[in-house]
């Protein structure tokens, strides 16, 4: 009796995340590596047949779905790198015996929460006007084009609002990684002589590793899934030429999806990009479980 | 004392125009929302001419019809709250039976969830999109274009990283509290309800911060749900329907910006602490 009324507890208490949670990701998943072998157009009554690899033989001839992963890897590395540098900087300054240190961190905190679709559209404006404004004011010729005209100066413009917006959120966990480190430590340190830059790299980095690793990877997959700035900063923006196709310098691969589905209507291999998405994710996240392991092991 | 404040204050001014700089985009949206057309074209970098220009901006972008400030602003109050709530008491619940039950389905069921924190969404959009008109036309319930068809997403996106932070406060808490009050002759969603909802206080801050900001702004998955030209739209999706729909106005533009900011300024001014701590364990944790 007990026993039953436990069961019908357990699923009872279950029922409702199980049921969102098979609606709208197991179901749709299986839909979706099932449509990425089939000529799926999305069309209500349509047949759909299988086809087998035809869809990713297809993304592999599509120049612009390669250039796209390209700069993708190229821009998740990037911005990896330049957001824990900037994180791990404003850590090392806000976690000094500044005066204002609260307001800092406060205030390199805040741009995270911002939506990205309304930060993308800022630095639009901030690219578009501001900046060659001040390029104007200046008299520097080099800041009076905006930097989303050409390809290479609007990678960087992504970079650098990704980094604007993530830095203060990665900053934090810096700052409590920093917090932890033992004090007696560094005066102890101190005392025998070292000098701050030893200090910081023999004791503090040492001391801190296990944040860098959960910051490496929390930014090399958010960058990886970046879609919201990409498609209010810059949509694409502008088109180049690359091995004799016209493809969009700065289409980041979550967009590439998006529009091979919407604006291009290729349901399929839109969806069989996505699978191919899905699995380089996963393959980040094993080599993240094996870093991980690797640390445990050490400890 | 001294030597310390003398070393520390090239630190200080480093710090200080960093600060400034960071915040200069700030700067650049307010003052060009308060400026005529004119003026943001000609002088987008000095201080507003006639700051009482903000009035005539503000009657253009509450009016506009593609941003439908106010009715956005609720439909998206309404969706975040609503969302919160029952993320946070369904993955509770979840999470409480997942730990206390100790079967081989209970594990089977919570690795399903940690797993699914892998998935990305892009890999379920297009079959969500098409497996929510199935639902409309053999079941009859109206899933796209509607706020519960929004709020049951979200549940369904939300609750496994949530079931997951809850998995892990659960596991910390003795059993002996809900071992009296059995005794005492509570049931089980009693003592669920009474005794453990209010215990898992510090997580559901977490769960409601990490969720709440996402959802409040999160642009993608209402763009699908909700489609576009919908009279339920979101802030994100209305700021960008504003900013697609005619020759860029960008005073009215810094303007929209400046009142899809102001909530979540205003919010974050005020539980500064809960957010950043929740948004930092979640990440560790995560």
């Amino acid at each position: 009796m007990q026993k039953r009324q436990d069961r019908l507890v357990f699923w009872g208490f279950l029922s409702p995340t199980l049921l969102a949670f098979l609606m709208v990701i197991i179901i749709p998943f299986a839909m979706g590596v099932y449509y990425s072998f089939t000529d799926w157009t999305g069309v209500k009554g349509a047949v759909t047949s299988f086809v087998g690899f035809e869809n990713f033989r297809t993304i592999l001839h599509d120049m612009r779905f390669f250039y796209s992963f390209i700069v993708t890897t190229l821009y998740s590395v990037a911005s990896m790198t330049v957001i824990n540098l900037v994180a791990f900087g404003l850590a090392l300054l806000v976690t000094q015996e500044l005066k204002l240190r609260n307001i800092y961190r406060t205030g390199f905190f805040l741009p995270n929460l911002i939506g990205g679709l309304v930060l993308g559209y800022i630095w639009q404006f901030v690219f578009n006007s501001a900046i060659p404004a001040v390029g104007s004011a200046l008299g520097v010729e080099f800041l009076r084009r905006s930097f989303l005209s050409s390809p290479a100066t609007a990678f960087f413009a992504i970079v650098f609002v990704a980094s604007w917006q993530y830095a203060g959120y990665i900053m934090m966990i810096y700052i409590a990684a920093l917090q932890n480190v033992p004090n007696e430590l560094i005066e102890a340190s101190s005392i025998d002589g070292a000098s701050a830059w030893q200090r910081l790299r023999h004791i503090i980095i040492p001391m801190i590793a296990p944040a860098f690793t959960v910051a490496t990877f929390l930014t090399l997959v958010n960058s990886f899934k970046m879609f919201d700035v990409n498609v209010s900063l810059t949509s694409g923006q502008p088109i180049t030429e690359f091995a004799g196709s016209s493809v969009f310098s700065t289409e980041l691969l979550a967009m590439n999806i998006y529009n091979t589905a919407f604006a291009l209507n290729q349901m399929a291999p839109g969806q069989a990009k996505a699978v191919f998405f899905f699995v380089v994710l996963v393959i980040i996240s094993l080599v993240q479980v094996y870093f991980n392991k690797k640390r445990e092991v050490e400890l | 004392m001294s030597r310390k404040t003398a070393r520390l204050l090239p630190l200080e001014i480093l710090t200080a125009v960093l600060f400034l700089a960071y915040f200069s985009p700030f700067y650049i949206v307010v003052v060009n929302a308060f400026k005529s057309r004119f003026q943001v074209l000609t002088d987008v970098l000095g201080l507003p001419e006639n700051w009482g220009q903000i009035a005539a901006n503000l009657n253009s972008v509450i009016n506009n019809p593609n941003l439908r400030f106010w009715k956005s602003a609720g439909s998206s109050l309404i969706i975040t709250v609503l969302s919160l709530t029952v993320i946070v008491i369904f993955s509770s619940m979840a999470a409480w039976v997942l730990v206390r039950r100790k079967s081989r389905a209970s594990a089977w069921v919570f690795m399903m969830y940690v797993a699914a924190m892998v998935v990305p969404f892009q890999v379920v959009m297009l079959p969500l999109v098409a497996w929510m008109r199935i639902i409309n036309e053999t079941m009859g319930i109206q899933m796209l274009r509607t706020f519960h068809g929004l709020i049951f997403a979200y549940l369904g996106f939300g609750c496994s990283f949530s079931i997951f932070l809850y998995h892990g406060f659960i596991k910390s808490i003795p059993l002996e509290m809900e071992q009296a009050a059995s005794i005492d002759g509570c049931s089980r969603p009693q003592i669920f309800f009474r005794i453990v909802l209010p215990i898992l206080k510090p997580i559901t801050i977490t769960v409601l911060v990490l969720n709440g900001i996402w959802i409040w702004n999160d642009y993608l998955l209402p763009l699908l749900m909700l489609g576009t030209g919908n009279t339920i739209q979101t802030i994100p999706l209305a700021i960008s329907s504003f900013v697609g729909s005619f020759v860029k106005q960008w005073e009215l533009i810094m303007l929209a910006l400046v009142l899809a900011l102001v909530p979540v300024v205003v919010f974050y001014l005020f539980a500064q602490k809960h957010i950043v701590k929740g948004m930092v364990e979640g990440s560790i944790k995560g």
